[in-house]
C-alpha cells in the first residue's frame, strides 16, 4: 500500500463523513422542526383535547353522584334548573355576538343569545315558582 | 381580563351549578341551590362580555332583555299543569341555540380560535358536528314532544312498517355527511348535516307514545346537556364541557329512573309503539265485558272515608288533566279535620314529566312530609283503610305483578289493592295507557267513582260539610 492509495481511501472516508454530518444535520433540523411543530400545535387551542376530555370524564362523575341525591319529590325542578343552566350555551354565543361588525356569524350569535336567554329566564323563574310551594306542615 | 381570570371564573361558574344540583337533594336547601345557579349564570355571563373580543354590548344587551323578557313573561304565567310542555319547548330553545353557535363558529372560526374558514382544525370540526347534529336533534324532537304534550298532535305512537330500517340508514348516512364535512370543509355538508338531524329528531320522538313521555323529556334534557358539550369542545371551554356533562347526565339518570318505574328498557322506549290506540281498542274487546263494577256516588265515597281511619290518596295524569289538586287538597284537609291519617303516594311515573305530581300537590300547598314515594309508602296499603286513587290507572294494576303476559308485567306498583276499600275516581271504563284491563275494577271491595276528578273532590267535600 502506497501513499497515493492510503491518501484516496482517506479522502473518501472523509466525504463519506462529511456527508453523514450532513444527514445528521439534516435529521436534527427535522426533527426540530417536528418537535416546533408539535408544541405549535398543542397551543393553538387554548387547551389541549385530553384535558378538556380528562374535565368531561370527571364533570359526567361529578353529576352522576349529585343527581343521584336528588330526593324523586324535586325532580320537575331538578329538570328545570337543568334546562336553565345548559342555556350557558350563551357564553358561545355572546363570542359570536361579539365583534363590532355585523355579519353572518353575528347575527347567528344575536339569535342564540335572544334564545338562550328566554331559557335563562325561563328556566330558573319557573323553578323558583315551583321551589316555592315545597312547604314543610305549619 | 387576563385569560386566567377568565379561566377562574368559569371555574367558580361551574362550582355553582353543581351547588344548585346539589341544593336539590332536599327541598329545604332546594331554593338556596337556585340562587347558586343563578349566581353561576351571571357570573359566566359578565366573565364573557368582559372578554376583548366582545364589543357590541348594544346589541348584547337587546338580545338578553328580549329573550328575557319572553322567558320572564312565560315563566310567570304558565300553569303548573302545563309545564311538561313547557320544559319540552325550553328544551328545543338551547338545541336551537346550540346549532346557531356551531353555525357562528363554523362560518367564522379565526373568533375562537380553531382555524380560518375553509381551513379549520379536524378535531373541532367533529365536535362541531355533533354539537350541531345533537342540538338540531333536540330542537325538532322538543317540538314534537311539546305538540304531543300540549295536545297539538296525537299523543298516539305513530309507526309504519320499515320505521327503525329508515332511522338506522339515516344514522348511517348521517355518519357520511360528517366525513363529508371534514374533508370538504364547504358550508353545504355543514347544512346538509343541520337538515338531516332535523328530520332525525322528527323521526326519533314520533313512535314514542304519550305515557311514555317522562322518558322523552327526560332524554330530551340530556340531549341539550350533551349538545352543550360538543359545543364547548369545539370552542375549548370548559365551563360549557362541565355545565353540558352535569345536564346530560342528569337527564340520563332521570330518563332511567323513568323506565325503572315502568320495567321497561330504555331502548324499548326510544324504538316505541307501546301503548298506541290499536291496543287499547283490542283491551276493549277483550275478557271484562260481562264481569260487573260497583260504582258509587259522592255521598258514598264521603261516608267511607269519614268513617276510615286512614286514607291515601294516589294521584295520576287524570288529577293534572281535570286539575284537580286543590279541590283534593281541600278533601284531605277536611278529612285531616275530622281525625283521619290522609297521605299522598307518588308512582315514579305519575304524570308527563319526573315529579310532575309532587309540583302540583306542592302547588296546592300540601306540605311535603305528606307526600310519600313508592318504596316509603307501599307496605302501609295493607293496614290502610281507603285508597283513594284519582286520575290513575296503569300504576295500580296487578296484573303488572300476576300476569307474565300483560305489556306492565314487571312494573313496580302501588299495592293499593291491600287496602280494605279502593275508590277509584275516573271518568269511565276505558283502559289506561298501556291499554290494559285493571281487574281491579271487579273486585268486591273497589269502589268506581264515575266522574271528572275535580267534580268528585268538589262534590265529596259538599258531602263531607
Amino acid at each position: 500500500m502506497d501513499a497515493t492509495q492510503i491518501e484516496q481511501k482517506a479522502k473518501a472516508l472523509a466525504e463519506q463523513a462529511a456527508s453523514l454530518a450532513g444527514e445528521m444535520a439534516q435529521f436534527a433540523t427535522d426533527a426540530g422542526g417536528a418537535i416546533g411543530s408539535v408544541t405549535e400545535t398543542a397551543h393553538t387551542g387554548p387547551y389541549s383535547f385530553i384535558s378538556l376530555f380528562t374535565v368531561f370524564i370527571l364533570a359526567c362523575f361529578v353529576g352522576y353522584y349529585v343527581v343521584w341525591r336528588v330526593t324523586p319529590a324535586l325532580h320537575s325542578p331538578l329538570m328545570g334548573v337543568t334546562n336553565a343552566i345548559s342555556s350557558v350555551i350563551i357564553v358561545g354565543a355572546l363570542i359570536a355576538a361579539g365583534p363590532a361588525e355585523t355579519n353572518f356569524s353575528q347575527i347567528m350569535g344575536f339569535c342564540a343569545v335572544v334564545l338562550a336567554s328566554v331559557n335563562i329566564f325561563g328556566g330558573f323563574i319557573v323553578t323558583q315558582r315551583m321551589l316555592s310551594m315545597f312547604k314543610k306542615k305549619r | 381580563m387576563t385569560e386566567n381570570l377568565s379561566a377562574v371564573l368559569y371555574l367558580i361558574s361551574s362550582i355553582c351549578f353543581i351547588m344548585a344540583l346539589k341544593g336539590l337533594s332536599s327541598p329545604d336547601s332546594a331554593r338556596q341551590g337556585n340562587m347558586f345557579g343563578i349566581a353561576g349564570m351571571v357570573i359566566a355571563i359578565l366573565t364573557t362580555i368582559a372578554m376583548p373580543e366582545v364589543m357590541s354590548y348594544g346589541t348584547i344587551l337587546a338580545g338578553i332583555v328580549i329573550g328575557g323578557s319572553i322567558g320572564t313573561f312565560i315563566a310567570r304565567k304558565i300553569e303548573m299543569t302545563a309545564l311538561p310542555q313547557l320544559v319540552a319547548a325550553f328544551h328545543s330553545l338551547v338545541g336551537l341555540a346550540a346549532c346557531f353557535v356551531a353555525a357562528a363558529a363554523f362560518f367564522r372560526p379565526e373568533a375562537y380560535g380553531i382555524g380560518t374558514p375553509g381551513n379549520i382544525a379536524v378535531g373541532s370540526l367533529v365536535e362541531m358536528a355533533v354539537g350541531l347534529a345533537i342540538g338540531a336533534v333536540t330542537f325538532t324532537g322538543s317540538i314534537i314532544a311539546f305538540g304531543k304534550l300540549q295536545g297539538i298532535l296525537s299523543g298516539a305512537p305513530v309507526t309504519f312498517s320499515g320505521q327503525h330500517p329508515l332511522n338506522a340508514a339515516l344514522g348511517l348516512l348521517m355518519v357520511a355527511l360528517v366525513v363529508w364535512l371534514c374533508i370538504d370543509q364547504s358550508p353545504a355538508a355543514f347544512w346538509a348535516v343541520f337538515v338531516l338531524a332535523l328530520v332525525l329528531g322528527i323521526l326519533i320522538i314520533i313512535p314514542i307514545g304519550g305515557a311514555d313521555m317522562p322518558v322523552v323529556i327526560s332524554m330530551l334534557n340530556s340531549y341539550s346537556g350533551w349538545a352543550a358539550c360538543g359545543i364547548g369542545f369545539t370552542l375549548g371551554n370548559s365551563l360549557l364541557i362541565i355545565t353540558g356533562a352535569l345536564v346530560g347526565s342528569s337527564g340520563a339518570i332521570l330518563s332511567y329512573i323513568m323506565c325503572k318505574g315502568m320495567n321497561r328498557s330504555f331502548f324499548s322506549v326510544i324504538l316505541g309503539g307501546f301503548g298506541g290506540e290499536s291496543d287499547a281498542a283490542a283491551a276493549m274487546g277483550g275478557p271484562g265485558g260481562d264481569k260487573s263494577v260497583k260504582s258509587g256516588s259522592a255521598d258514598d265515597a264521603a261516608f267511607i272515608m269519614e268513617n276510615a281511619s286512614s286514607v291515601v290518596i294516589v294521584p295520576g295524569y287524570g288529577m293534572a288533566v281535570a286539575q284537580a289538586q286543590h279541590a283534593l287538597r281541600e278533601l284531605g284537609d277536611i278529612l285531616k279535620g275530622k281525625g283521619v291519617k290522609v297521605r299522598y303516594a307518588i308512582h315514579p311515573v305519575a304524570g308527563r314529566m319526573p315529579g310532575h305530581m309532587n309540583v302540583l300537590l306542592a302547588e296546592a300547598n300540601v306540605p311535603y312530609e305528606d307526600v310519600l314515594e313508592l318504596e316509603e309508602i307501599n307496605r302501609d296499603f295493607a293496614q290502610t283503610d281507603v285508597a283513594f286513587v284519582i286520575g290513575a290507572n296503569d300504576v295500580t294494576n296487578p296484573a303488572a305483578k300476576t300476569d307474565p303476559a300483560s305489556p306492565i308485567y314487571g312494573m313496580p306498583i302501588l299495592d293499593v289493592e291491600n287496602a280494605k276499600t279502593v275508590l277509584f275516581v275516573k271518568r269511565g271504563m276505558s283502559s289506561g295507557y298501556a291499554g290494559v284491563e285493571n281487574e281491579l275494577f271487579f273486585r268486591d271491595n273497589t269502589m268506581m267513582l264515575f266522574s271528572d276528578a275535580k267534580k268528585m273532590c268538589e262534590e265529596i267535600v259538599q258531602a263531607l260539610d
